[in-house]
């Protein structure tokens, strides 16, 4: 997008659900899409008495997390108490960490079309969930609402970038980055749509050369990748519009309307709510000593960065398919076990970067849901090598693998696919094509390229598209010439 | 002597040599609860039937130990589960919680029997147990006069022989005072050394649970049954937990005790600084070595005190919403209206003033002059206290300002000025009958350094051994 004589600069606050074996605060299990209040104790019902104790899972993820995005871990972290009033939020506070958090002063690398860029992360900080209101219909008409407190007291990464991009297009691949290490961590399922990985976005415009920030807005409810890209798209754009016509910006939180495709205000900076937040008196600071730290630095998993850089100089691959196959860490694991089993890298990486991605996205499934193995692929990988399948056929046995999660031998034995490479067979098929089709045979003679063409048609037709090509071709140039 | 009479310590060696039954026990003391409880009103809520129950099951076992059958209290702030914890407010009136406070189920798993739950003010906001939102309670030695509180059912129930012993809370002297007033023994544990999970919370960072006994030897083996580390409660110590019986010796030759001038100011009673004065004629009678000492910042405790206290109250009473259990307002037209109408109406005024107050103190334009500010001086309390226990073994002090006022008669006590200071810093502080002034009980207070809960119990037991205002008791006309 152009921004005329305005520079854009955006940041975003990442929330991040982890995948901890309970919640922040309490022994409950997590349990996305379960029966309503099934995974509730009286702890995170808020009920008097009750107390909070730490997750030291969460702590181990909060640092592990630190580590892989390069921040500095702090020695000394504490709890702080949000305070507001919801239905959602059984306490009426929220446990989070405000001015002492658990990580600081990171950053992240994007690959832009410029080159690499560094964006800075401010601050990473632990908190819990809220829980969440199920509502008849419309918020505004509903007779009634029920509060579901599954999620209340799940555990969160709060991760804040400094306001280090300056297009929509890098706030998307700092998302899609910050996106990848948290999955090759393990830490978070990030899955936007179901809201396990939310994302605000802090974006403001300023003429080019001047170092003061503009007013900024931020921008909630930004589902998606292409949500984040087009709210900042059009946020800028409003900006703009309204400084070119003379008016003055607000601080305000604004929301992005999906179906409108456009940001709504929806309360200025006046009215905002004071959080009160204090320390949290139920809860003893965190001191981490190194050991601790170095303890989990040894657990850290090879990161999108690394795998990147390994894809590049072992396997050889273009830096293009080494980015994508390095987007999911599922995706990576299942190209390095098909590798393991078929040494040819570019084959494999053009298999799941086209067909395998292809199919998974139309069927709109994650690979790790998909019934095809990485194993497997390597054996139809294999046949195509050694000519018992065509490239053709492969496709198809692709398919059904995918579709059935059969073995290649299984699906090429039942369903004949067998790539014909006999000699004889195949010159039978082209001597009964040449004498079926004299007309074509007498175009080819005056020249007429495409007769060619028609011919090799007809006999992959014939043969049910098993005959080999190249021996086709070859057969029928011979046989053609003869005549 | 009738059973309710005896100590805890007698009844215990009563029942572990077969002399008398736990259901004897219970008889004695129900027939005193129907005798007194309705001068007194010490109760929110009788659990006699389930008493009942516990009696019988503790007379069928082969071997009667510790506080197994004897009859106690619980103060309505301690979670019981499935028996109502009201903490004497509309808005928790039929709240039955499905769990046991970490006290509670370590004295059920004694075999304690509960015969009920106890008054105080609302949400332990308070000096004299008005504030209830039932009514008041009556101090036994006089009915006209207060016992207390925000413990004063509590201490009331235990002066009037209606429960051997009562567990309470103490966030600001809740224990201390309402011992004094009523004549009791009344320890606040060092801050951590007794699990808060379960206490609803008033003010977290001061809350301490402790025990209410007729005397030091009762409070020591009380003492024994509660403390200790609890893993639901991140604020409780790893301590070892000494024997408390060890420490029950009357040698104190050469303890050095220290009494700060600031606690003997002028809004202490006359007649009251007299009597504690004499009970430390008594101290170096024992040989102990008193001397006077000073905690200057001990007079900055009450505002410091007012503060942290509703800060932090504003935010754990945020619970107190009406959506999930209390009481709602029904009749509310929106999300909004129904929770501000339940605060508005199912939480009284003092409760509602503190919130405001820390509500105030926390917003941004007053965190660092007010909430910050008081932290310093906390921390500065704290550190006089470290000085004077380099020094000295445990200060001595008034634990109150006066001996029990009348109902209706005070909006404020100054006694939260002597009894404060040790919740803010942390330390064990205790309140044991020191003197008698017009026939009502004068409180002595004991502070030490942390975890030196032995040390007050000794010095306790010693003063005890050579008085005998632990042995007067209310008359009753029955």
């Amino acid at each position: 997008m152009t921004t005329g004589k305005y520079e854009a600069v955006i940041g975003l606050e990442v929330h991040a659900e982890l995948k901890t074996n309970t919640k922040a605060f309490c022994s409950c299990g997590l349990s996305f899409g379960a029966i309503p209040n099934s995974h509730v104790c009286p702890g995170c019902l808020g009920m008097p008495g009750t107390m909070p104790v730490l997750n030291r899972e969460l702590v181990e993820y909060a640092i592990k997390t630190g580590l892989a995005l390069n921040c500095k871990i702090a020695e000394y972290c504490r709890f702080d108490r949000k305070n507001y009033f919801y239905p959602d939020l059984p306490n009426g506070f929220q446990i989070s960490q405000l001015d002492l958090p658990i990580c600081t002063a990171g950053s992240l690398e994007i690959e832009t079309q410029q080159g690499k860029k560094t964006i800075g992360i401010n601050r990473v900080h632990m908190e819990e969930d809220a829980g969440k209101l199920v509502h008849q219909g419309n918020i505004m008409t509903t007779p009634y609402s029920l509060a579901d407190l599954n999620r209340a007291g799940t555990p969160l990464l709060e991760i804040v970038s400094e306001p280090d991009m300056r297009s929509p297009q890098e706030a998307r691949m700092y998302l899609e980055k910050l996106r990848s290490i948290l999955l090759f961590l393990g830490v978070s399922d990030c899955r936007m749509e179901e809201g396990s990985l939310r994302c605000d976005a802090n974006i403001s415009i300023r003429p080019w050369g001047q170092e003061k920030l503009g007013t900024r807005a931020e921008i909630k409810n930004l589902n998606s990748f292409r949500a984040l890209e087009r709210a900042a798209e059009y946020e800028i754009k409003r900006q703009i519009e309204v400084l070119e016509e003379g008016g003055q910006l607000v601080q305000e939180t604004r929301t992005w309307d999906e179906d409108r495709q456009v940001t709504l205000s929806m309360r200025s900076k006046e009215q905002a709510q004071d959080y009160r937040y204090f320390p949290d008196p139920d809860l003893t600071p965190i001191i981490i000593g190194q050991d601790w730290i170095e303890r989990v630095r040894k657990t850290l998993p090879e990161l999108p960065d690394q795998a990147r850089e390994r894809l590049i100089k072992e396997y050889n691959l273009p830096p293009y398919d080494a980015n994508l196959l390095t987007m999911s860490k599922d995706v990576l694991d299942f190209f390095d076990g098909c590798v393991a089993e078929y040494k040819e890298p570019k084959a494999v990486a053009n298999w799941v970067m086209g067909e395998l991605t292809r199919l998974l996205n139309q069927n709109n499934m994650e690979i790790k849901d998909a019934k095809i193995s990485p194993s497997s692929l390597a054996q139809m990988l294999k046949l195509l090598e050694q000519g018992t399948i065509s490239g053709k056929i492969a496709k198809v046995v692709f398919e059904e693998m995918f579709a059935t999660g059969e073995s290649p031998d299984k699906i090429v034995k039942d369903r004949g696919l067998v790539q014909i490479s006999d000699e004889s067979a195949i010159k039978a098929i082209v001597e009964e094509v040449i004498t079926g089709n004299p007309k074509v045979v007498e175009d080819f003679k005056n020249g007429k390229g495409k007769a060619l063409g028609f011919l090799v048609g007809q006999v992959m037709k014939i043969s049910k598209g098993k005959a080999n090509p190249e021996m086709v071709n070859q057969l029928l140039k011979e046989e053609l010439s003869r005549r | 002597m009738k059973l309710y009479q005896l100590s805890v310590k007698k009844i215990a060696e009563m029942l572990a040599r077969r002399e008398v039954k736990a259901q004897e026990v219970l008889e004695s003391v129900a027939e005193r609860i129907s005798q007194v409880e309705h001068k007194i009103q010490a109760f929110t809520t009788l659990t006699l039937e389930e008493a009942q129950k516990t009696a019988m099951d503790i007379d069928r076992r082969g071997e009667i130990t510790g506080l197994a059958g004897i009859p106690c209290g619980i103060k309505d702030n301690l979670c019981t589960r499935g028996v109502k914890t009201t903490c004497a407010s509309k808005m928790l009136e039929n709240f039955i919680p499905p769990y046991d406070a970490t006290v509670v189920n370590k004295l059920k798993s004694d075999g304690a029997v509960m015969v009920g739950k106890m008054n105080m003010d609302e949400f332990a906001m308070g000096f004299s147990t008005e504030t209830s939102c039932f009514y008041p309670t009556h101090n036994p030695w006089d009915l006209a006069r207060v016992p207390g509180g925000s413990s004063g059912g509590s201490a009331a129930a235990v002066a009037a022989g209606e429960v051997f012993y009562a567990l309470a809370s103490d966030t600001g002297g809740s224990i201390r005072q309402p011992a004094a007033f009523c004549g009791v023994v009344g320890l606040k544990p060092t801050y951590g050394r007794v699990s808060r999970y379960g206490l609803v919370a008033f003010a977290s960072s001061m809350d301490q649970v402790g025990p209410l006994t007729r005397d030091v030897t009762d409070c020591a083996l009380v003492m024994n049954a509660i403390c200790g580390y609890d893993h639901r409660d991140s604020s409780s110590r790893e301590a070892e937990v000494p024997d408390y019986r060890d420490f029950l010796q009357t040698d104190i030759k050469g303890m050095k005790i220290g009494f700060p001038r600031e606690y003997f100011l002028d809004e202490v009673e006359p007649s009251v600084r007299e009597a504690v004065k004499k009970a430390l004629l008594k101290y170096e009678e024992l040989g102990a070595v008193v001397e006077e000492t000073s905690l200057p910042h001990s007079k900055y405790a009450l505002p410091v005190f007012q503060i942290i206290a509703s800060a932090e109250t504003s935010s754990s009473m945020a619970r107190y919403d009406g959506v999930r259990y209390g009481y709602r307002d029904e009749n509310a037209q929106d999300i909004a209206e129904m929770m501000s109408n339940s605060r508005g109406r199912g939480l009284g005024p003092e409760v509602k003033r503190r919130i405001l107050l820390g509500t105030h103190f926390l917003s941004k334009d007053s965190y660092d002059a007010y909430y910050l500010k008081a932290m310093k001086v906390r921390r500065l309390i704290k550190e006089d206290f470290d000085r004077a226990f380099e020094k000295f073994d445990l200060l001595v002090s008034p634990a109150a300002v006066s001996t029990a006022f009348k109902l209706g008669e005070k909006t404020e006590d100054l006694s939260g000025v002597l009894n404060i200071p040790a919740n803010l810093a942390g330390i064990p502080a205790m309140s044991i009958p020191g003197g008698v002034v017009d026939g009502l009980p004068v409180g002595l207070q004991l502070m030490g350094p942390p975890l030196a809960e032995g040390t007050l119990l000794k010095a306790a037991y010693a003063f005890e051994q050579g008085s005998d205002y632990h042995l007067r008791t209310p008359i009753l006309e029955v």
